[in-house]
């Protein structure tokens, strides 16, 4: 999978405390591990930007064990719920949470590998990694994403970044996020050097290894250019940075220009980029020339990819400037859901063509621009939170009528009660989905408003609360 | 001043909702409220409450309640 042979001795992953392995040093991991498993089998793998978790992960693929990949921050109560859903044979997680009940049969660099005692079962050899698909909603739906899928995104991101073995990109996004394990997907490809820190942006320690290590390249959702922007960045002296990405939900117009004048007048890049899990991560990319001419575009589709709109009648609209459904077409459509183990002995469900549920149009230059969505989906801090999720999480706790509605980075729960209970609603959600609570608000409504045939009215809703 | 206190208290309590009492010795990363996402919602509101414009040293080095009326103090806002 890795190349791991052909980079050797040269580093892989370094972090801020001061320790690093080579590639070499994962292909012994590896074979440690593979040896330790014994074979093909679902893990949880609970992720940390960490040495430990990246190793993990990259010994888990190597020898084909399947990881669901998980934040080690989810709530216990939902990674309970996956785990009677998936029955994973072990768990990789950090050494310092406590599992009732599980054996541990293996350490590495702060990481524990645990034997739950479930019996493994068939998987479907295609499939390589499973993500979940809407932050931590809990719902178990995850995401089965093949060995092809997964090389191809991969060759086609090097391709369109320029990725080389001279790279040294910090971590930034969660690793368990799909955006987060691209990174790190394609730069262990690339035979680069990986600095692995788990502050924020919103940290000096981030600030001080970017600058001892150099760090060369960041990548963030729109959320991070924010903090950037709040913190100057563009006024920093960040000497060996040369490519700046995000992805993970639409960024401001007005932060587009301002980082894409800043990267074209002083010689970087800035790629604007769009993706999904069910399409491994990356679907288009704005080229970096582009990025102030086409501000507000996802740009063209990665290379070996392709886009088409279609209508209502699902026809393929010809014409430029014309709304439609995204459709995309490539190697990196993943195979499609689970929602058990049961599902896992399931091959490709989509022939390679992926309905985006994005609205978007073409202009006569061929660049993409979204211009809606159709479901039920908001980005919260570059996280996909499904809206009916939290709508059922909070009828279930507190058996009041809710409706979710809102705009990327805030939910707003509508619900049929006084405001007494608002305070707990937030604590519950947050909570639940590891949201920071500013980005949810709650108001009290008398009553749910519904159409003829019964069904929430949620544009009215959405017009009357914001 | 009690009056800039005050303000100092209230830009915490108001962003993280959180009491008076939970503020002594209180950290970054320490409460779920104070993560990346609520340290960019308290710079700005010190910075709405006081007037002022933090430089990117101070705000990424704003670690602590105790420690943050310590860096404000650069700004001229005294306690």
């Amino acid at each position: 999978m890795w190349n791991l042979d052909k980079h050797k001795g040269s580093p892989a992953l370094l972090d801020d405390k001061g320790d690093s392995v080579t590639y070499s040093d994962i292909a012994e991991e590896s074979k440690a591990i593979g040896d330790k498993i014994g074979g093909r089998c679902v893990i949880f793998a609970l992720c940390t930007n960490s040495i430990g978790s990246i190793v993990g992960y990259a010994s888990f693929l190597e020898n084909r064990i399947v990881p669901v990949m998980l934040s080690s921050e989810i709530d216990r109560n939902l990674l309970s719920d996956l785990d009677s859903k998936y029955r994973p044979a072990f768990y990789w997680a950090p050494s310092e949470m406590e599992f009732k009940g599980l054996e541990k049969v293996h350490e590495y660099k702060g990481y524990s590998l645990l034997r739950t005692g479930y019996e493994r079962y068939d998987i479907n050899p295609d499939t390589c990694v499973l993500l979940t698909t809407s932050g931590s909603t809990g719902n178990p739906k995850l995401v089965r994403q093949s060995y092809r899928n997964v090389l191809s995104n991969t060759e086609s991101i090097i391709e369109y970044l320029g990725i080389d073995s001279s790279e040294r990109p910090i971590t930034i996004l969660p690793f368990n996020y799909t955006y987060g394990i691209s990174v790190v997907n394609t730069h262990l490809y690339a035979g680069a050097t990986i600095l692995v820190t788990d502050k924020s942006v919103m940290q000096k320690e981030f600030w001080t290894f970017f600058k001892e290590q150099g760090a060369t390249s960041i990548s963030g959702v729109p959320y991070t250019y924010e903090m950037l922007e709040r913190l100057r960045f563009r006024n920093m002296k960040l000497d060996s940075l040369k490519t700046m990405t995000q992805a993970g939900g639409r960024l401001s117009e007005s932060l587009q220009m301002k980082f894409g004048e800043y990267a074209l007048s002083s010689g970087r890049r800035f790629f604007v980029m769009y993706g999904q899990c069910e399409a491994t991560a990356r679907m288009a990319y704005l080229p970096p020339e582009h990025v102030v001419d086409h501000c507000g575009f996802i740009g063209v589709a990665i290379p070996g990819g392709e886009f088409m709109l279609t209508d209502t009648d699902g026809k393929i609209i010809g014409s430029p400037n014309t709304a439609g459904e995204l459709v995309y077409k490539g190697d990196n459509v993943t195979l499609g859901y689970a929602l058990s183990k049961d599902d896992l002995t399931k091959g490709d469900e989509r022939n390679g063509i992926l309905h985006t549920g994005d609205i978007a149009e073409r202009d006569e230059q061929g660049f993409y621009r979204i211009v809606g969505r159709m479901n039920r989906f908001l980005k919260v801090y570059g996280n996909r939170v499904n809206m009916d999720d939290v709508e059922k999480m909070v009828n279930r706790e507190f058996s009041v009528d809710c409706a979710c509605v809102g705009r990327d980075d805030h939910v707003v729960l509508c619900v049929v009660s006084d405001d007494s209970v608002n305070p707990r609603i937030i604590d519950f959600i947050s909570q639940k989905t590891n949201i920071n609570r500013i980005a949810i608000s709650v108001r009290n409504i008398p009553e749910i408003p519904r159409n003829e045939s019964g069904k929430i009215s949620y544009k009215t809703l959405n017009d009357e609360v914001s | 001043m009690a009056g800039n206190l005050d303000l100092y208290k209230e830009a915490f309590c108001e962003t993280f909702e959180i009491t008076e009492d939970a503020l002594p010795g209180l950290k970054y990363q320490a409460i779920k409220a104070w993560d990346s996402v609520g340290h960019m919602a308290l710079m700005a509101k010190l910075e709405d409450s006081f007037d002022i414009m933090m430089d990117t040293e101070d705000i990424i080095d704003f670690d602590s309640y105790e420690h943050g009326m310590e860096i404000l103090k650069k700004y001229d806002v005294t306690f």
